[in-house]
């Protein structure tokens, strides 16, 4: 009977008996860091930082946040603990004092599906403030200026306006700064993807703000203006020489072209289909209009170009919208509205798609809206519009650039080119391809602005690509098609 | 006598778990010690596994034997390119065998086998990146076997039975490498079905050409496990998807292959004795896992395309004393997994085994019978790349490397 317990016991001292592969990606040093230290990441922006999509910030989306999935690549060369400043639920939408201030997030529900806003009742209380430091020191709708800020961070200002939700969660202090936040970490990589929203907050309200090109003051700035681009060289030279005033390296993202997402790309300036009969009898209601117009030409007061663009004209097929244009010359002395026909070169704002075709007044069957009634300054970003933003783009862009190539810690990676290719032909993955498509292409989430985990996951490789030939490192890429695209309720 | 049954009920109850692949080689104590052969070895109730014609020549009027392994397995998965390591949980799998036989007259002779050939049990960690194929897989197959045998002349013994299946799958995947509901729980599918009943039958043949060398052949039929209007229990589906996902039931079928097993023993020196086993398995039977789902998942199907296998089996016996008798062997054993259909439901490549054992005589009735196999597996890089999303094939590929290893003890008793 002793041989059997004998035997017992080897049994059970061979369960530790495991297989062990050679050269295993377990070993020390399999994936290099090159020249880079990960041991202490902070990651420094805005909504594209924080995870924020399907227009909110919730916890799935926190944990597909393109930093996030970096400090879980860096983790196999050395990359240490990645803290984010977690919402309370996957509802997403915020209180503040218990009541409801943002919205909660998009998903598909209903049958056919359609984007709509998640029911339940949001957790996350912005009053609630979240013991840090975490390493990811981003917040939802920050411009380059707001980095800077003392009062970005201090609760009592989230009512007012003058502060961040987001950030207020979890500031230091109620005099904090976003750049203060992360610096007093003492990075030893960072990365910086800052100044969307110096030109996304004018184009997402259709343009209602001011481009302020030559005002220096951000104290000045309506939320929904364009930033000065010396103010944003100002802002963003401060923030990069504190995020590597102690040597750190890091990778800052240049500003993809707003243009190009689904919110101004879905709706087609052409929307309004038409039959012969329609489109006459349209046009028979345009006739005073038009007809101004030419008594404007004859007083001088518009050139015969203007007269054309402005003339409303209908046919069979598809027709372009009728929008307001406060860029055109204002002949409301003569009782003509500031109204035109869009062209390819204006982009109507994803929140318009619901009411387009629709009556304005439910009584009046010539109320149709983008026919009868024009859209308004909010539901369309006019040519010239585009055009400040184009211009705002490429100034901060070529500070980016210059700064990057200006210090040797810091590489650029070329997120705009990316989104280029999103929306030209759309980037592949081993299981298919994202495109800019609205809904179903993958790479945008319902907000129309924000990716898609999966969009998030192909931001990350092209960061870990450049880091990995910059910095001679090692380390392994994430596969996109493991990650979410749109959810359905 | 209770501890030995303490430890056997402790092996018996322990978690179910397999070795990577679902045919088990394990039908006897003294056999697996010598390699697992067995098709011409005349020694003892596990005849009626390995050669049913052979029971004829056993000593005594009646013989039994009773066995039990714990098998131990474990296999590693890496995908270098993405970071990825897994493994799989290791436990314990306990397939047992219990032999009898009973000789009627001098010519005839019964005998009934209880055992387990096939089995699988593989659990990842849930969610882990092969999901998709894979969380986690538990088949079972009990096989009765009532066994008749002639002999014919004192050279030449026929026999063979019938064999009754019961059997249970246990298999969860998830449904794609994304899907999740709202909260981002991954949408999954269970299939179970316990109970499943299937028929085969086996045919030996024992021919005693010369003095001390024995040649045997065996011929086991394939068994075709069907599964029909099993549980099908999705979970995690979003509540608005379009395609009906509710839970529902299930039809599928594995088959279990034909087996054509010969060789030979032979008695030297007095008291040794080698046997040699060849195994052709006729995996091709194999070609894809097909699961219909009575709602819109429809028809899955999951190539395979096994190919046939063999396998080469060295026994050696020698008894050392009165008391004590020892045995050892090798066997090569060709996995039925094709390159690119490397799936981790059943990560197995070509394997040798060393086994070695021994039999202590407690007296002219009773033996106990204890055995060794440690399973080698190579290293391997492979993938299975019969997943598709949006119709292209979408490659799960890694390097992987098993290890088994099986203690198991047992008794024969002679009247």
């Amino acid at each position: 009977m002793k041989n059997i317990k004998y035997i017992a016991i080897i049994a059970l001292g061979l369960v530790a008996c495991e297989p062990e592969l050679d050269n295993s990606i377990e070993d020390a040093g399999f994936y290099s860091s090159g020249e880079a230290d990960f041991s202490k990441f902070v990651s420094v922006g805005n909504s594209l930082t924080a995870g924020y999509a399907d227009g909110a910030l919730y916890l799935e989306g926190q944990k597909y946040s393109y930093p996030n999935i970096l400090a879980d690549r860096f983790s196999h060369a050395g990359g240490g603990n990645f803290t984010q400043p977690l919402v309370n639920d996957n509802f997403g939408g915020l209180t503040l004092g218990g009541t409801q201030i943002t919205d909660n997030r998009f998903v598909l529900s209903g049958d056919p599906l359609a984007p709509s806003i998640l029911t339940g009742t949001p957790t996350t209380e912005v009053s609630n403030i979240l013991a840090g430091p975490f390493n990811n020191v981003s917040a939802p709708s920050a411009k380059s200026f707001h980095l800077l800020s003392n009062s970005y961070g201090d609760v009592s200002g989230v009512a007012l306006g003058t502060a961040n939700p987001y950030f207020a969660r979890f500031a230091s202090s109620s005099s904090a700064t976003m750049l203060g936040d992360a610096v007093a970490q003492d990075p030893t990589f960072f990365s910086l993807w800052i100044g969307n929203n110096d030109i996304l907050s004018f184009a997402t309200s259709g343009g209602l703000g001011v481009d302020q090109n030559g005002n220096l003051d951000p104290a000045t700035y309506g939320n929904d203006d364009i930033t000065d681009p010396m103010v944003f060289g100002s802002a963003y030279t401060t923030i990069l020489d504190g995020l590597t005033a102690n040597g750190a390296k890091g990778v800052v993202m240049n500003l993809p072209s707003v243009t190009s997402i689904p919110y101004f790309t879905t709706i087609p300036y052409n929307a309004i289909p038409m039959d012969a009969a329609t489109a006459a009898g349209t046009n028979g209601s345009y006739a005073a209009y038009n007809g101004g117009l030419g008594t404007a030409v004859g007083m001088a007061l518009i050139d015969a170009a203007e007269m054309a663009q402005r003339t409303i004209n209908f046919t069979a097929g598809q027709n372009a919208l009728v929008i307001e244009d406060e860029s055109l010359t204002d002949l409301s002395a003569l009782g003509l509205p500031s109204i035109r026909q869009a062209t390819a070169a204006d982009f109507i704002v994803l929140p318009t798609l619901p009411v387009i075709g629709t009556l304005a007044d439910p009584a009046n069957p010539a109320s149709v809206i983008g026919v009868g009634v024009a859209l308004n300054d909010s539901q369309v970003l006019t040519e010239n519009e585009a055009t400040m933003i184009a211009n705002a783009q490429a100034a901060y862009n070529a500070t980016i650039s210059a700064l990057a190539s200006a210090n040797n810690n810091v590489i650029l990676v070329d997120v705009k080119s990316y989104m280029e290719e999103l929306s030209m032909g759309g980037l592949s993955y081993d299981g298919g391809t994202i495109t800019s498509e609205f809904a179903t292409g993958g790479g945008f989430s319902l907000d129309g602005v924000h990716p898609t985990a999966r969009g998030y996951a192909f931001i990350a490789n092209f960061i870990i690509n450049e880091i990995n030939t910059e910095f001679n490192a090692t380390i392994p890429l994430t596969n996109p098609g493991y990650y979410p695209t749109v959810y359905i309720d | 006598m209770k501890k030995l049954l303490s430890f056997v009920l402790f092996f018996l109850v322990g978690s179910t778990l397999y070795a990577g692949g679902y045919r088990v080689s394990i039908q006897g104590q003294k056999q697996l010690a010598m390699g697992h052969t067995g098709v011409a070895v005349i020694s003892s109730a596990e005849s009626v596994f390995f050669n049913p014609a052979s029971i004829s020549f056993l000593d005594g009027k009646m013989n039994f034997s009773l066995g039990v392994s714990g098998i131990i397995a474990e296999t590693k998965y890496e995908n270098k390119e993405f970071g990825n390591t897994n493994s799989t949980e290791s436990g314990l799998a306990t397939p047992f065998n219990f032999y009898a036989t009973y000789k009627a007259n001098d010519w005839l002779s019964f005998g009934l086998g209880v055992y387990t050939p096939y089995g699988s049990s593989v659990e990842w960690e849930k969610d882990w990146s092969g999901s998709h194929l894979v969380n986690d897989i538990d088949l079972k197959a009990i096989f009765v076997q009532p066994t008749i045998a002639v002999k014919i002349s004192d050279k030449l013994s026929i026999g063979g039975g019938p064999i009754y299946v019961n059997g249970s799958v246990n298999f969860n995947k998830n449904l794609s490498r994304s899907l999740t509901d709202v909260n981002g729980n991954r949408t999954n599918v269970t299939v179970e079905q316990k109970g499943i009943t299937a028929w085969g039958y086996t045919l030996g043949v024992m021919i005693k050409p010369i003095e001390k060398l024995n040649i045997g052949f065996n011929y086991r039929s394939k068994v075709i496990v069907k599964a029909e209007n099993g549980d099908a229990d999705f979970e995690n589906v979003p509540g608005s998807l379009p395609n009906n996902l509710s839970d529902g039931n299930f039809d599928a079928e594995l088959p279990l292959p034909a087996e054509v097993t010969m060789g030979l023993s032979y008695e030297f020196c007095d008291k040794f004795l080698f046997a040699f086993d060849y195994n052709f398995a006729q995996w091709s039977e194999y070609e894809a896992l097909v699961v219909e789902f009575d709602n819109d998942a429809g028809v899955s199907t999951s190539p395979r395309n096994y190919k046939d296998a063999e396998t080469f089996r060295f026994g050696l016996q020698y008894e050392a004393t009165k008391k004590v008798t020892v045995r050892t062997g090798i066997y090569f054993d060709q996995s039925p997994v094709q390159d690119g259909y490397f799936a981790p439901e059943t990560p197995r490549n070509d394997s040798v085994g060393y086994t070695a054992g021994l039999s202590f005589k407690v007296n002219d009735k009773l033996s106990i019978d204890a055995s060794f196999l440690y399973l080698h597996f190579d290293e391997i890089d492979n993938s299975y790349d019969h997943y598709q999303e949006s119709g292209q094939n979408v490659p799960f590929e890694g390097t992987y490397k098993s290890s088994v290893i099986a203690p198991g003890l047992g008794l024969s008793y002679k009247l």
